[in-house]
């Protein structure tokens, strides 16, 4: 079943075209790794999923991106609406200056949910799902700085998944990482594709080939190739591709 | 390094020459320097409080009963007064029998203070001088009338005007900040780029417009403004200053707020919004808490800036140094005082070392307000790592 699906997809800042006719499906429960070289343009085209790229003046976006047969970026799309439905991780860790508790449960808190007991349920099974609940159950209080870097990330993964999305979209989660963080953050990405669809932007190769169902490979905005994982990285079709996953350029 | 260590010498001989002189204060006598108070020998009384001094000399008090004495009407003899009692023949063609006059005065008056030069006091004086007592720092910490050029005892009692600068400072920053934090987020988060482009240089202008040119606006605006709206009869009040120092620490607080508001990661912003918070819900719960500290010590610098502005307020507040009671009436500062009264106190004098003593009082507020403004910002990089 078809989730996200972009069209003909052409989208610019300022006069720099930065996407060019990206035509892409990704299917729902599935993860699906945008790798390329930096400045390809797979992170923009990532943000373009929640409209984040909406907060950047002299932006324009041409053709169509549908996701759940809605068209994004019609008139009628309530921006807020769409992003409770695609969550997403970013790069850093970047906690609110709040407690752990209250990091988790502010994205029910926005969404004008009061019940405290529904809050403290929905708090503790999003850290249970992002395996963070052992760490911090004792320590809920404590301001979300006092955890390390990995913790820290997992408490953001955790904030995204208390709003239930339907689509989490994930800019480089680990980048910021140490090895053992990293492979706890990716082990939580394959539990999560149960519920998610999960879109990833990588620029570690090893990452994408273990996490990922599907790999698209950008480069220079366009689309270059965009396949089953284990084609991409074992038998692409495109040359630009090979030498990419092989590590000749990038 | 060097420049920074000529800077910080220079502040020191400031500060030590600025207390050396306050301090001086404290020594010198509660009545004028030169002159002495005499009673007749019969009288009970021995001190009088110098404040109870001043009003005797103005009539407010005129039993001695009301000093511990006996009950008796006080006569207030002032040197001038010396022809009323005595022709100009007994006083003698070159004034040489002043002092046995005076003697002879003090002795045929039972109730009688005299107040006179020093120099007349001779050998045979058949008075009694009162002790000198000095001026306290009780009288002046606590004392609630600034008279400083009382005859024959000044009072310079720094409550009236250290809440005069209070209540001016606190007004102005109540009435700028509503309006200074606004400003700030609507130019951090949500003016366009080109509104932006012309608004921040139109409000840095406004911090580089003298102080006294901002005085005659309050004086030519506010002044009567508030004099019609209130109905007064003078318009220059502590509200009127409470307003010019509201629009003169306006610039401060928007810059510092709005730099504060901008350091908000770009990060945790768009967390927020990608958790499906609205902008304002952004704005009120991620931006506004994560620049509380900046936006608190573009607080304690517009209060800093307050207390100590001189001119504006010096123009418009009316300068009655008397215990504020409400923001429409005439109040003084500490650094209008400063301003108005140096040139007219004598070199060395006790109102010449009060004022500097103002001078120390208004240097450890201003201070305080700098150190805690460190404090904050140091508070706000301990949550930040």
């Amino acid at each position: 079943m078809i989730n996200i699906s972009a069209k003909n997809v052409d989208f610019y800042y300022g006069d720099f075209h930065a996407l060019k006719n990206i035509n892409l499906d990704i299917e729902k429960n599935s993860v699906t790794a945008f790798i390329g070289p930096s400045g390809c343009g797979k992170s923009t085209f990532l943000r373009l999923l929640n409209r984040m790229n909406d907060l950047i003046d002299g932006t324009k976006l041409v053709g169509d991106i549908v996701i759940d047969n809605e068209n994004i970026y019609s008139r009628q799309t309530e921006v807020v609406e769409l992003r409770k439905k695609v969550g997403m991780v970013f790069q850093k860790p970047n906690p609110f200056p709040k407690s752990i508790f209250e990091n988790v449960a502010y994205g029910l808190r926005v969404n004008g949910i009061r019940d405290n007991k529904f809050i403290e349920h929905r708090v503790e099974e999003s850290l249970k799902g992002a395996a963070l609940w052992d760490e911090v159950k004792d320590k809920l209080k404590k301001s979300a700085f006092e955890l390390s870097g990995g913790q820290q990330q997992r408490l953001c993964i955790a904030r995204t998944m208390a709003v239930q999305p339907q689509i989490i979209l994930m800019d480089e989660p680990a980048s910021a990482l140490d090895p053992i963080s990293t492979s706890k953050v990716e082990d939580l990405i394959y539990e999560l594709k149960k519920d998610f669809t999960i879109v990833i932007v990588t620029h570690n190769m090893q990452q994408a080939a273990r996490v990922s169902d599907k790999t698209a490979f950008f480069y220079l905005g366009e689309l270059i190739e965009f396949d089953k994982t284990d084609k991409i990285f074992t038998a692409p079709s495109n040359e630009a591709t090979q030498n990419y996953v092989t590590g000749r350029f990038g | 390094m060097f420049s920074g260590f000529i800077t910080s010498f220079t502040i020191i001989l400031i500060v030590i020459f600025l207390f050396r002189e306050g301090a001086g204060l404290f020594t010198a006598p509660n009545i004028e320097e030169g002159y002495v108070l005499a009673l007749n020998n019969n009288n009970p009384v021995n001190k009088i409080d110098p404040e109870k001094i001043m009003d005797i000399f103005d009539a407010e008090i005129t039993n001695w009963s009301q000093v511990g004495g006996n009950d008796a009407e006080i006569e207030v003899f002032r040197f001038s007064d010396i022809t009323k009692y005595a022709t100009a023949e007994e006083l003698g063609s070159n004034f040489e029998n002043i002092p046995e006059v005076l003697s002879n005065i003090i002795a045929a008056h039972p109730n009688i203070i005299a107040y006179f030069p020093e120099h007349y006091v001779v050998v045979d004086f058949k008075g009694r001088i009162m002790a000198n007592g000095r001026i306290t720092p009780a009288s002046f910490f606590g004392g609630t009338k600034w008279y400083p050029t009382a005859q024959p005892s000044p009072q310079f009692g720094f409550l009236p005007l250290f809440f005069g600068t209070l209540w001016v400072s606190i007004a102005a920053i109540l009435l700028t900040l509503p309006f200074g934090i606004a400003v700030a987020i609507y130019l951090a988060e949500l003016a366009d780029s080109r509104i932006r482009r012309i608004l921040k240089p139109i409000i840095e202008l406004l911090a580089g417009i003298p102080s006294v040119v901002y005085g005659f606006f309050g004086l030519v605006v506010i002044v009567p403004l508030i004099q019609k709206v209130f109905g007064l009869p003078v318009g220059e009040t502590a509200l009127a200053g409470a307003i010019i120092l509201a629009i003169m620490a306006l610039p401060t607080i928007i810059t510092v707020a709005e730099d504060a508001i901008r350091t908000t990661p770009r990060a945790m912003k768009e967390s927020s919004l990608a958790l499906g918070a609205t902008h304002w819900q952004t704005i009120r719960k991620v931006i506004l808490p994560y620049s509380v500290s900046g936006i608190m010590a573009a607080v304690v610098l517009g209060i800093g800036r307050a207390i100590g502005e001189t001119m504006a307020v010096l123009m418009v507040t009316g300068n009655a140094a008397v215990m504020p009671k409400s923001l429409v009436e005439p109040i003084r500062t500490i650094p209008a005082t400063i301003a108005a009264e140096l040139g007219e106190a004598p070199t060395g004098g006790a109102h010449y070392q009060a004022l500097f003593m103002l001078g120390c009082i208004l240097f450890l507020l201003t201070l305080i307000i700098s150190i805690s403004v460190e404090f904050i910002a140091r508070q706000k990089h301990k949550q930040s790592i």
